[in-house]
């Protein structure tokens, strides 16, 4: 390795704050979509769905641009990734897109109508919404962390071209990664759930965490073991972080089973992030049991930022590697935005995120307490 | 599978559909939005500001009709982001540098503030203070219109693009001047043009669905204030979007020829001062006009503001264009050669490297030399990948689709244009009455005016096509053909997706247009206006303390 210059710091700096943006996407829209997901296994009356909906109704719409944000980010600085993995994704970004357009509607109409089966309809479209979009989410990851048949060919630019089955993106390992994240997403959903409605869905809200949490951990935990022997991809030559960010200069990768944990070996500080993620998870449970929202919501959150950080970790600095081209693959040194791009968009940034957090949470505490069937019906707007 | 030689033409064609029937979809939820934010919030200042009911009961009905269409323009929105990944990756990899740039700051500047403060806005009247509540309906319209700003300046870098430079070693465009992409004149007079086309559409929306209820005498009072004040703000916008389109003929004059040729439907250069045509057939393949009635002199006025400057023909630009790409030839060979030359020897990638290597420097010079027609090569390596060998006949077939489809851009652009002349004349005659107290009287207006709402959307739809069709064969005008900028998507692929596009968005549009209606025709909830007119009655925000809590 080289000294790294100013444009690979900035290509580290994004590279981060792309977790960050994960990070906020997993623990914001995936408590809403949590809810979409158990909504019909907790709300057992009209009224208790209400509630439910409710409860998350002034604020996903604000979270879901966690998701927005993600996607803008990625093109702004991360554009081959953007390009590439958007493209190649085709069928599994179109299913994620087509569940994902269904939610603002069925928020919005559900309850507009008094009808019992129009309201079913919805709820069945509100299930799907959070389950899908979820499975995918963490299906993605799985397809990143095995590797992607594409290639990328100079022709007067760069044009990416996709080489496998739509098929191969529904692979077991994806599968294992997208339960994770409706593990999580439920468990936050129902988190959310229990600290701001009463009775008996209060109490299956609760229930469902401390189911979440074991079905979470044996997911992780397989999933670590297959990562371990899986085919990885590491660095094994010289690279110049500050290189241009073109994909087609070669690059000296390694493609082995194992190689996923060189970094883990490297540097086994890196532990800390698998470890952070089971003792989050066990504090989750106590809390759950002992009835203590703030506790249980929290405890979800940083178990969603220690597995993601996990798998930052493990595939530090391959985003998109590439199974038949692996030279090629899309790492955080070939595939970022210019450095005007990534200093312009920091600024933006360091601007606006402290923002959009402060505002957030503003509102969150404006709509604080238990929320009542008694409050929705008596609110013309409510959902 | 091999990696074709080229996108298929099918593949694009398919993309170029689906784009456009996502994008002109979604655009038929953004006016509204737009226009109806600001329109709510002069009903609320209005309501703060004098604290009569009735105003709070106006805010309470119109925001109901703002919800259910912010819901799909939200959904619809989200497609438009994730479109240009999944079906433009050449695109994106083009031009991601300095275009996903403010898409991205549209979500962290403008879209998270509105999505965060709306449902606050919907839901949070009982935990505000009325002051409050009035800042959070301002910071949705702010954050909506912020949103369309940085849409547009994104859209403004395809139309004239600014603030960029093509780097051959990353093999793409890249930004030099972040200020210069931000105060690019194209995006600056389209964001003006179509934020206050939104204004219209919400106007006339207002007062089509106002005048339906007065026809029936429900909350007159409620629905004489709706049309008061949708009339002004109408007035003021419709003069606003007319200048302004004025002034994008203007810009798209000196930026975008072929634009402005096919609008016009000139196919001959046209001497000082050109004669502007008010119908006309055009003919693509005979490359004239069947039928023609023009004025003499106007379209030098028209599109240079002056009597003196000609306007060139689409002919005449067609063959600029065979020139052009013979001259961007080169540019394109030395990238090829640039690149085989990197991949060769990674250490040239290092500029200290490169600066000391000769056959690297003399590649470069000479991609300098031809760079300004890089685009242009693009547009003859659709037909042959040996550029170099390419015959004149071959060079006069891709110089021929550097002419954008001239008979629809002349009439969408005339439709949109004529629209535009009837919303000034209706909304002054709708604001004559309202002012006089008349508006009761006038059965013309009761009947007429909910007709109108469909005018505006159509206005919307056919600024778009002339904008967007109007710029092919480019999706960068002058540096990046449409046909190079798709995904690598098969066939299949794409059908699969067109057919879902269509049916989800059909069902969608079936049930939005039915709450829309249902909830358009039931009016102010008897609860809050008991009297059907609602109080007059009132107390100002600031004769009481403005930390009281909204319980009217």
């Amino acid at each position: 390795m080289e000294v790294l210059g100013t444009y690979a710091i900035l290509k580290i700096v994004w590279w981060l704050l792309l977790g960050v943006l994960f990070a906020g996407l997993a623990i914001m829209v995936g408590m809403d979509m949590g809810v979409g997901t158990i909504l019909r296994y907790v709300g057992r009356t009209d009224d208790e769905r209400r509630v439910a909906l409710n409860i998350i109704g002034p604020h996903w719409d604000g979270n879901q641009v966690w998701f927005i944000l993600g996607g803008g980010a990625i093109f702004a600085a991360w554009p081959t990734i953007y390009g590439s993995s958007f493209s190649g994704l085709y069928i599994v970004m179109l299913i994620l897109l087509w569940s994902m357009i269904v939610r603002p509607v069925g928020f919005e109409y559900r309850s507009k109508l008094p009808s019992a089966k129009w309201r079913n309809m919805w709820d069945w479209g509100l299930f799907v919404s959070g389950f899908v979009p979820m499975l995918v989410y963490g299906a993605a990851f799985g397809n990143v962390i095995d590797g992607f048949p594409f290639k990328v060919v100079p022709d007067g630019t760069v044009i990416s071209y996709y080489l496998g089955s739509f098929v191969f993106l529904f692979n077991p390992f994806a599968i294992l990664m997208g339960l994770l994240s409706v593990s999580l997403s439920v468990y936050m959903g129902a988190a959310m759930l229990m600290g701001r409605s009463e009775g008996a869905m209060k109490e299956r809200a609760r229930q469902l965490v401390t189911v979440a949490v074991p079905s979470a951990m044996a997911l992780f935990t397989i999933g670590g073991i297959w990562v371990a022997m899986m085919k990885g991809f590491a660095i094994n030559g010289p690279v110049d972080p500050n290189m241009p960010a073109n994909p087609t200069i070669p690059l000296p990768v390694a493609h082995e089973a194992g190689a996923w944990l060189s970094n883990f070996g490297h540097h086994p500080i890196l532990w800390i992030f698998p470890a952070l993620g089971y003792v989050a998870l066990a504090i989750g449970y106590l809390a759950a049991r002992s009835d203590r929202f703030q506790l249980t919501w929290w405890s979800g959150a940083v178990a969603w930022i220690a597995v993601l950080a996990t798998v930052a970790s493990a595939t530090f600095p391959f985003m998109f590697p590439s199974t038949i081209d692996p030279a090629h693959s899309l790492t955080v040194w070939n595939a970022s935005a210019s450095e005007r791009t990534l200093w312009w968009m920091l600024g933006w940034s360091l601007i606006f995120v402290p923002a959009i957090i402060s505002y957030t949470s503003w509102c969150f505490w404006v709509m604080r307490g238990k929320v009542t069937p008694e409050q929705v019906k008596a609110d013309d707007h409510a959902y | 599978m091999v990696p074709a030689d080229i996108v298929s033409p099918a593949v694009v064609e398919l993309s170029r559909w689906q784009f456009a029937m996502t994008a002109l979809y979604h655009f038929l939820f953004v006016p509204l939005t737009l226009g109806l934010s600001f329109i709510l919030v002069a009903m609320e200042t209005t309501y703060v500001v004098t604290g009569r009911q009735i105003y709070k009961d106006m805010v309470m009905f119109w925001s109901k009709l703002f919800a259910i269409n912010f819901a799909l323009g939200v959904a619809t929105g989200l497609t438009m982001e994730f479109e240009f990944g999944t079906n433009w990756s050449t695109y994106s990899y083009y031009v991601g540098d300095i275009f996903g740039a403010p898409l991205a700051i549209e979500g962290l500047m403008a879209f998270f503030m509105e999505s965060t403060f709306v449902g606050l806005m919907l839901l949070g009247w009982h935990r505000l203070t009325k002051v409050q509540h009035l800042v959070v309906t301002w910071l949705v319209a702010l954050g909506s219109n912020l949103s369309a700003l940085w849409i547009l300046i994104a859209n403004g870098f395809m139309q004239d693009p600014h603030g960029a430079a093509f780097n051959p070693f990353t093999q793409r465009m890249e930004l030099t001047s972040f200020m210069s992409l931000l105060m690019n004149p194209d995006a600056q007079a389209k964001f003006v043009h179509t934020t206050l086309a939104g204004y219209v559409t919400g106007a006339i929306f207002v007062i089509g669905i106002s005048a339906w209820h007065l026809a029936r005498k429900n909350h007159v009072e409620l629905f004489r204030r709706s049309v008061r004040m949708a009339a002004l703000f109408g007035v003021i916008s419709t003069v606003g979007v007319i200048t302004l389109g004025d002034a994008l003929g203007f810009i798209d004059a000196g930026k975008q020829p072929t634009k402005l040729a096919a609008m016009e439907g000139v196919w001959n250069t046209e001497k000082a001062p050109a004669a502007w045509s008010i119908i006309a057939f055009p003919d693509q393949a005979a490359q004239k006009n069947v039928f023609d009635i023009q004025i003499p002199g106007l379209l030098s006025l028209l599109a240079a503001h002056n009597f003196t400057s000609p306007i060139i023909g689409l002919k005449e630009l067609e063959q600029q264009a065979a020139v052009r790409i013979k001259n961007g030839i080169p540019a394109y060979d030395a990238l090829t050669q640039i690149q085989q030359m990197m991949q060769k020897d990674p250490a040239l990638a290092n500029p200290a490297v490169r600066a000391k290597d000769p056959a690297m420097q003399k590649v470069l010079a000479q991609f300098k030399a031809h760079e300004k027609d890089l685009g242009y090569a693009y547009l003859l390596r659709r037909y042959t990948s040996d550029l170099n060998t390419a015959s004149p006949a071959l060079i006069t077939k891709a110089s021929h689709d550097a002419i954008p489809l001239v008979w629809v851009i002349f009439w969408v652009f005339r439709i949109m244009v004529a629209l535009g002349f009837l919303f000034l004349f209706y909304l002054i005659w709708v604001s004559l009455l309202s002012l006089r107290g008349q508006e009761m009287k006038s059965e013309a207006f009761l009947k007429l005016s909910p007709w109108m709402i469909s005018l505006p959307f159509i206005a919307c739809e056919m600024g778009w096509l002339t904008a967007e069709m109007g710029r092919q064969p480019w999706t960068v005008y002058g540096h990046l053909p449409t046909w190079l900028s798709a995904s690598t998507h098969s066939v299949g692929y794409m059908v699969f997706s067109l057919i879902g596009f269509v049916s989800l968005y059909s069902l969608f549009i079936v049930i939005e247009w039915y709450l829309m209606f249902k909830f358009a025709r039931k009016g102010p909830d008897s609860h809050e206006t008991g009297t059907g007119g609602g109080s007059l009655a009132g107390e100002p925000a600031f004769a009481r303390p403005a930390q009281r809590l909204n319980r009217d």
